[in-house]
């Protein structure tokens, strides 16, 4: 079920700032208000975009459902391993502070922020945010393909 | 009976709610130093400016572990849910 040209033209253009603005606020989580949580939910709403205006059984020549999953698993491993990452002192603990990656410090008070902060945080944010995005586009692919009258395989 | 119910109940619950508004902590003073001291420490110890994600990804870490196995449960329930189905399972 295809919608119109207009609305398949407007939102071919619309996905690409909505994914934009989800991963920056993923990339970000760490300086500003949003987290790994937040961006993959607004990166699952631009699939969910994509799904309606192009049928979910056009996406689904493109995107399998499988795929999500793997992208979901994934994401869960890049959090938990860097929990048992900081294991040498504590579960979760903040290991990467002070190192090359994600190393820089910021003075205590008000600053004006730098990405290349954080340690295990940023890389954290990256793995939830993988994680969401795959599971709740995962969620919104299967009950459209469901509802169309087409059954999932695997 | 009944009546003689709720009116007990319904006065265990008043005194309740008098007794709290008695025994409540002094307006600006929080019954525990934590919030504080992750406030001064966050960025030091952590090195983020968000303290929210300092809260979350590294003080209380295990609560977001639990959140994402939340999340890991639900997309795996629906999935079960609406997958297909081989021919004469039910």
């Amino acid at each position: 079920m295809m919608m119109s040209k207009i609305v398949r033209t407007v939102s071919n253009i619309l996905v690409l700032l909505v994914f934009i603005f989800g991963l920056y606020i993923i990339m970000h989580g760490h300086v500003t208000p949003g987290g790994g949580f937040q961006g993959g939910a607004v990166v699952a709403s631009g699939a969910a975009l994509i799904i309606v205006a192009f049928g979910s059984q056009n996406v689904q020549k493109r995107l399998k459902e499988h795929h999500l999953s793997i992208l979901e698993s994934s994401g869960a491993l890049i959090f938990i391993g860097l929990a048992f990452g900081g294991l040498a002192t504590i579960f979760f603990y903040n290991f990467l502070v002070g190192s090359p990656l994600f190393g820089h410090v910021p003075p205590s008070g008000p600053n004006p922020g730098d990405v290349w902060t954080g340690g295990v945080i940023p890389l954290m944010n990256v793995g939830v945010g993988l994680k969401v995005l795959a599971g709740l586009s995962a969620i919104i692919l299967v009950m459209a393909l469901t509802s169309s009258g087409v059954e999932v395989e695997e | 009976m009944r009546k003689t119910a709720a009116a007990i109940s319904l006065g265990i619950v008043i005194a309740f709610l008098v007794a709290s508004a008695f025994l409540i902590h002094p307006f600006g003073q929080p019954p525990s130093q934590m919030d504080d001291y992750i406030i001064e420490n966050s960025q030091a110890e952590t090195g983020t400016n968000n303290v929210v994600a300092a809260v979350l990804f590294d003080y209380r870490g295990f609560d977001t572990l639990g959140e994402a196995t939340i999340l890991f449960t639900a997309v795996t329930g629906v999935v079960m849910l609406f997958r297909a189905r081989k021919k004469g399972e039910k």
